[in-house]
C-alpha cells in the first residue's frame, strides 16, 4: 500500500517537474525548430514528439500563430511607415484644392449665409404683408365695376357759382340767370326715347338721388323730365319729359327686341360720353354679363363715363340692350342690360304712373338702311340725361 | 461633375510585380497614381484631408497584403479595386460617425468587397490588441520582443545592446517577457 503511494507521489512530482522544465525548454525547442538551427537528430526527435503528445502539438501552433501575428504587426508598422513617408511627399493641399468640386457661388451663399438670409427674407415677407393689410390692399378685389355715369366735379361747379357770386358782389349787376342748355349738371347720362310721347329710358344709377332731371337732345335743347319708375336690380328707370316746351317726337324708328341676340353680332351704341353725341360699334361678346349676369350682355365696344343709359342696337337697327357699365380691369370690356328686362320693366310701370299711354312702336325703320342713314335717323331719340342733385 | 484625375498610371500587373518584389519605386508609383481620387471620394463626402490619408493607406494595406499572400488576381482594374475598398471603409466609418446621410457621391464604378475588408478590419483589432500588448509591458521587454521577433535580431545582438553577461540569461528573460506578452495579450478582451 505504502510502496505504491509513494509511486503515485513521484510519478506526479516528475510530472510536474518536466512540466515546468519543458515550458520553458519547449519554448526554445520550438524556435530552434523554426530557425532551423536543430541538427537532423534533433529534428527527428522534436517531430516524433510533436506526434505523440497533443499538448506539445497544441503549443507549437498556439506560438507559432502568436509570433506570426507579431511578426505580421511588426510588417505593418514597417509598411505603415513606408507609406507615411510616401505620402508627405504629396503635396495635399493642391490637391485638394483641384479636386473638390465647388458648389456654384449660390448654393456657397446659402450654405454661408442662409440663417442671415432667412431673417432678411421672413421681415420682408412680414413687412409687405404688413404694407399691404394696412393699405387694405389685402381685401380681395374684384375686378373694379364702373359705372359710367360721370361725375363731373361738384367742387367745379361750387367754384363757379363762387365765382358768379363774386362777380355779382363786385359788379354789382343783376346777374342772369343762366340758360339752362349751358348748365352741365352734376352727373350726365345717355337715355332714349321708348315712345313718341316723351317716355325716355335710361339707367337707374344715372338718376339715382336726383333732385330734378333734364333731358337735352341732339339740338341742344333740354326739357324737364320726372323719373315715373325705376328698376335699381336690373339698373333701369323710366323717364318722362314733362316740360312745356316738348312737343313730341316723330314715330320711333327702332324695335325692341324681346328674344336674346347671338354672340358675334354687330351692335352699335350712340351716347353722349362727354357731352357730345359719340357713335360707338363693337360686337356681342358674351351673352352673360359681370360675373356671369344673366340679365346682362357682355360687349366688345369703346364706352366712357357718360354712356350709362345709352342704346345697344344690333345691325338691322333693333334695341337689344341699355349699356350699363363697363369692367375697368378688362379692356374693351362694357355691359348693357338685355332688352327683355326692359320690356319686362316697361309692363311692370303701374298704370297710375303713366299720365299718357306708352306704346312702344312695333316697326323698325331702321333695318336697310346705311349705318350713316341709320344714325342720323337714331340721333333725335337719343338724349343727354342731366342730373341736379344739390 | 466627374473630374477626369489626370496621372500617367502604371500598368496594373507592373504593380502587382513590383510589390512582389519589394519595390519601393512601384509602391510610391502606386500610391501617388491613385491618391487624388480617393481624396476626391472623402472630401466630396463629408471628409478630410486626413480621413482620405488614413481610409487610402489602409486600402493600400489590405491590397498589399493580399498582393503578398498571393490571393490577388486582376479581375478587375486596380483602380477600380483600390476605390471599391476606400469606399467600403469610408461608408463604415461615416456610419460610425453617424455622418451618414444615406447617400453617397460617387466618382468611379465599384465593385462588392464587404468579404475583404472584414478581414482586414479584424486583423486591425489584433493589432491593436498587440500594440497595446506590447505597450503594456514596458522596457526593457518591448524592446527585445521587437528586437528579436520583428527586427530577427540574434540573442547575441540583444545580449550586448542590453548588457547581458550571457547568452542564457538573456534567454531567461527573453522567455519571461514572451510569457508576459502572452497573457497580457490574451488577457484583453
Amino acid at each position: 500500500m505504502l510502496a505504491k503511494a509513494q509511486k503515485a507521489v513521484f510519478s506526479a512530482k516528475i510530472r510536474k517537474e518536466s512540466k515546468e522544465m519543458s515550458d520553458h525548454q519547449l519554448t526554445e525547442l520550438i524556435e530552434r525548430y523554426f530557425d532551423g538551427s536543430m541538427t537532423a537528430d534533433e529534428r527527428t526527435q522534436f517531430e516524433l514528439l510533436r506526434k505523440n503528445d497533443a499538448t506539445v502539438e497544441s503549443r507549437v501552433t498556439e506560438h507559432m500563430q502568436f509570433i506570426g501575428l507579431l511578426k505580421q504587426y511588426g510588417e505593418r508598422l514597417e509598411l505603415e511607415k513606408r507609406l507615411n513617408a510616401i505620402h508627405d511627399e504629396i503635396d495635399v493641399h493642391a490637391l485638394k484644392e483641384e479636386v473638390t468640386i465647388h458648389p456654384t457661388w449660390v448654393v456657397r451663399m446659402w450654405r454661408n449665409h442662409h440663417s442671415k438670409i432667412s431673417v432678411a427674407a421672413s421681415i420682408a415677407i412680414f413687412a409687405i404683408l404688413g404694407t399691404l393689410f394696412f393699405t387694405g390692399k389685402l381685401n380681395n378685389h374684384e375686378s373694379n365695376f364702373e359705372q359710367l355715369s360721370q361725375e363731373v366735379g361738384r367742387l367745379k361747379y361750387k367754384t363757379d357759382k363762387l365765382e358768379g357770386q363774386a362777380n355779382t358782389f363786385i359788379n354789382n349787376l343783376p346777374v342772369k340767370p343762366k340758360a339752362r342748355p349751358s348748365n352741365p349738371g352734376n352727373f350726365r347720362g345717355t337715355g332714349f326715347a321708348l315712345s313718341s310721347n316723351g317716355y325716355i329710358v335710361t339707367n337707374y344709377h344715372v338718376i339715382k338721388d336726383a333732385d330734378s332731371v333734364y333731358v337735352q337732345n341732339a339740338a341742344g335743347e333740354s326739357f324737364h323730365s320726372k323719373v315715373i319708375y325705376t328698376e335699381p336690380v336690373n339698373d333701369i328707370a323710366v323717364l318722362q319729359i314733362n316740360d312745356d316746351a316738348f312737343t313730341g317726337l316723330g314715330a320711333i324708328p327702332y324695335y325692341f327686341k324681346r328674344s336674346s341676340t347671338d354672340l358675334g353680332e354687330n351692335v352699335i351704341t350712340f351716347g353722349y360720353p362727354d357731352g357730345k353725341v359719340v357713335f360707338g360699334q363693337g360686337a356681342l361678346t358674351s351673352a352673360t354679363g359681370y360675373q356671369g349676369d344673366t340679365t346682362e350682355y357682355q360687349v366688345s365696344i369703346p364706352v366712357n363715363p357718360g354712356n350709362s343709359g345709352g342704346p345697344l342696337l344690333d345691325e338691322k337697327g333693333n334695341v337689344i340692350g341699355i349699356i350699363n357699365a363697363k369692367q375697368t380691369q378688362i379692356a374693351g370690356a362694357a355691359f348693357a342690360v338685355k332688352s327683355a328686362y326692359l320690356l319686362k320693366a316697361i309692363q311692370n310701370i303701374p298704370s297710375d304712373s303713366l299720365s299718357k299711354s306708352l306704346t312702344l312702336s312695333t316697326k323698325n325703320t331702321l333695318a336697310g338702311l346705311s349705318r350713316k342713314q341709320q344714325l342720323k335717323k337714331l340721333k333725335d331719340y337719343v338724349f343727354m340725361v342731366k342730373v341736379y342733385n344739390q | 461633375m466627374n473630374k477626369e484625375l489626370k496621372a500617367s498610371a502604371p500598368t496594373d500587373s507592373e504593380i502587382v510585380l513590383g510589390i512582389l518584389n519589394n519595390s519601393e519605386i512601384v509602391l510610391k508609383k502606386l500610391y501617388t497614381t491613385y491618391f487624388p481620387m480617393i481624396l476626391q471620394l472623402i472630401i466630396n463626402n463629408n471628409g478630410d484631408e486626413d480621413d482620405a490619408k488614413d481610409v487610402y493607406q489602409e486600402a493600400i494595406i489590405v491590397l498589399y497584403n493580399k498582393i503578398k499572400s498571393g490571393k490577388f488576381e486582376l479581375s478587375s482594374k486596380l483602380k477600380t479595386y483600390i476605390y471599391s475598398v476606400c469606399r467600403r471603409l469610408w461608408l463604415k466609418r461615416l456610419s460610425h460617425m453617424n455622418r451618414y446621410g444615406g447617400d453617397i457621391r460617387d466618382f468611379e464604378e465599384y465593385l462588392p468587397v464587404d468579404e475583404e475588408v472584414d478581414d482586414h478590419n479584424e486583423r486591425d483589432v489584433q493589432f491593436g490588441k498587440m500594440e497595446s500588448a506590447l505597450q503594456l509591458l514596458g522596457e526593457p521587454c518591448k524592446t527585445i520582443m521587437e528586437d528579436f521577433y520583428i527586427h530577427n535580431r540574434s540573442m547575441q545582438d540583444i545580449c550586448e545592446r542590453f548588457g547581458y553577461t550571457n547568452a542564457d540569461n538573456a534567454k531567461t528573460q527573453k522567455y519571461k517577457c514572451l510569457q508576459r506578452l502572452k497573457k497580457l495579450f490574451f488577457q484583453q478582451k
